[in-house]
């Protein structure tokens, strides 16, 4: 009796701390949701009286951007932000699938066990240190070279530190993709008579495509959402970049650079830049999570 | 059940710690016996700091925020003495006295290289219009200038703006920008076509200063005014400074005070 007693209060106690714990858990999961819900809730309440009071078309459309001035327009930071993430895709999709290709399909597995950390390190270097090796080696390499010149600080020296930057998000999703294609489907196609760069273009790719395409709208995401490596080499002037070797300045760098003396809607202006990338990094990470998911819809 | 209850009372502990982190994100300054609350100017608050820390007349507690945030403070009182490193506007002048306690040069900087060392306040004002884009027309090589300006809400370009490019004439979008003094030097010191402007005490070798109008930045030449590309270092205080503020303010004024602020590069108030 005794024995059956002590038994029960042991689980009895058991349960209870299983229960505190339980609750310290959620806790802890509510207050990480409680912070993105007060980010977001602080930012609106920042950021949107300025775009009340300029009109949300005048803000988001205006061409003109002299906060002392009092005008606020977003649209040639938009601009530069769209050119500097279009051109970040031209360089990283085609070296971000080659590398998932090879890494995935083509290499060794000895090769691969070498490779795939050395570029998941690329993503672990910080951003001034791209910033810092962009500065003191791509920009001035721009604007020395006589077919490119300008002032080297400029739209193409951000799209290429920042195509570096995205890599590793295109290739390790991208791997993951390829990965996650039955090797049967590669088998059917051998046994068809495909060679092996024929399996790959005509059956892996296609059938990893929504992953894939994930993978590019993860990295745009990233792009975007840079900072420092874009202040660095982008050049940050507010103007519609009349071509690549024009400087530019994106969204993220227009808070940054401004933040440190802004007061009144100067500061409030940057809140609402801030709501601008906020709603963009919230579609992008949607379509991107909205793709992926969709690839249990391929047959197989 | 439970489950709810704890997500609300978290949720309630939320709301309540972000309410409170709202009321109190002011600090209010402490005034007692001897204490006294600088406020304002970034530029000026590494100086007021080397000031306060030298003062044995009281404890004085410094808080950044910005010229205007500055003015606000003295004017409403907030703050004993507001500092501002910008002129007042009119607007702005009412109520308050203006103690002058240092200036601080702004200079023109342009590649070691660049053969040409002197400008014309109009030539400078039309080079950052965009007006001027090749060092030929301003009597140097035949190459084209690369603007650099600080961005916007910065209290040189403020400067800069108010002396250079006076009212309506703006500079340049197509001026690259940047936020720091020192990032700003270092592009210059790596483009021959370069030119871009700091204050006088972030100058160093690797650069060259050009002069306006015939006039070199120089401590004397700042102080007397004979350099005009300046901007005064201003402390505030609602009417004229009474006790505690005012001895502090004598101390800055005095050959002391005065001598730390050349030690950090800044042109003291008048030649002796």
């Amino acid at each position: 009796m005794m024995m059956i007693a002590r038994g029960r209060a042991w689980v009895a106690s058991a349960r209870l701390s299983d229960a505190m714990i339980e609750r310290c858990l959620l806790l802890a999961a509510l207050s990480a949701v409680s912070t993105l819900a007060l980010i977001t809730l602080f930012i609106l309440r920042e950021g949107l009286p300025v775009v009340i009071s300029e009109g949300p078309w005048a803000f988001l459309a205006g061409v003109k951007w002299a906060p002392s001035r009092g005008a606020y327009g977003l649209l040639p930071m938009i601009v530069g932000t769209a050119v500097v993430t279009a051109g970040a895709l031209v360089v990283g999709i085609p070296l971000g699938l080659a590398g998932a290709i090879t890494l995935a399909e083509l290499a060794p597995a000895r090769a691969r066990k070498f490779l795939k950390p050395m570029i998941e390190l690329l993503a672990g270097i910080p951003s001034v240190v791209y910033g810092f090796i962009g500065m003191e080696i791509l920009v001035p390499f721009i604007r020395e070279r006589g077919t490119l010149g300008g002032p080297g600080y400029s739209a193409l020296a951000a799209s290429i530190i920042l195509g570096i930057m995205v890599l590793p998000t295109i290739i390790g999703i991208s791997i993951d993709a390829l990965e996650a294609v039955p090797r049967s489907y590669r088998d059917g196609s051998r046994a068809l008579g495909a060679t092996q760069w024929q399996t790959i273009t005509g059956v892996v790719l296609p059938a990893a495509r929504n992953g894939i395409v994930a993978a590019v709208i993860l990295g745009m995401g990233r792009a975007v959402g840079e900072t420092m490596a874009v202040i660095m080499v982008a050049g940050n002037a507010v103007q519609f970049p009349g071509s690549i070797l024009a400087p530019v300045r994106t969204l993220t760098a227009n808070i940054a650079l401004e933040m440190s003396y802004a007061t009144g809607a100067h500061a409030q202006a940057l809140f609402a830049t801030g709501i601008v990338l906020f709603v963009i990094s919230l579609v992008l990470n949607g379509i991107a999570g909205r793709v992926r998911g969709s690839r249990r819809d391929v047959p197989g | 059940m439970a489950r709810s209850r704890v997500s609300r009372a978290a949720l309630l502990l939320t709301i309540v710690a972000s309410l409170s982190a709202c009321t109190t994100a002011a600090d209010e300054p402490v005034r007692k016996g001897g204490v006294i609350t600088l406020a304002g100017s970034t530029s000026l608050q590494p100086f007021a700091e080397q000031w306060a820390e030298v003062y044995h007349g009281g404890r004085i507690i410094v808080q950044a925020g910005g010229s205007t945030a500055g003015i606000k403070a003295a004017e409403d009182g907030t703050a004993d003495i507001g500092m501002s490193s910008r002129s007042l506007q009119p607007a702005e002048m009412a109520g308050l006295t203006q103690t002058v306690v240092a200036r601080d040069g702004i200079a023109v900087i342009v590649h070691a290289a660049n053969p040409v060392r002197r400008l014309t306040l109009l030539q400078l004002r039309r080079i950052y219009a965009g007006e001027i884009r090749n060092w030929r027309t301003v009597g140097g090589a035949d190459a084209t200038i690369t603007v650099i300006t600080r961005e916007d809400g910065s209290g040189t370009r403020d400067a800069f703006q108010q002396f250079v490019m006076g009212e309506g004439n703006e500079i340049a979008t197509s001026a690259l920008v940047t936020a720091y003094s020192g990032g700003l030097r270092k592009m210059v010191s790596q483009d021959p076509g370069a030119i871009g402007y700091v204050t006088f005490s972030q100058l160093n070798t690797r650069i060259h200063v050009v002069a306006i109008d015939g006039v070199m930045p120089s401590e004397p030449a700042i102080a007397s005014g004979a350099y005009r590309l300046q901007r005064p270092f201003l402390f505030l205080t609602r009417g004229a400074p009474t006790g505690a503020a005012k001895a502090f303010i004598t101390f800055v004024l005095s050959d002391a005070g005065q001598r730390l602020a050349r030690a950090q590069g800044l042109a003291p108030v008048s030649l002796e």
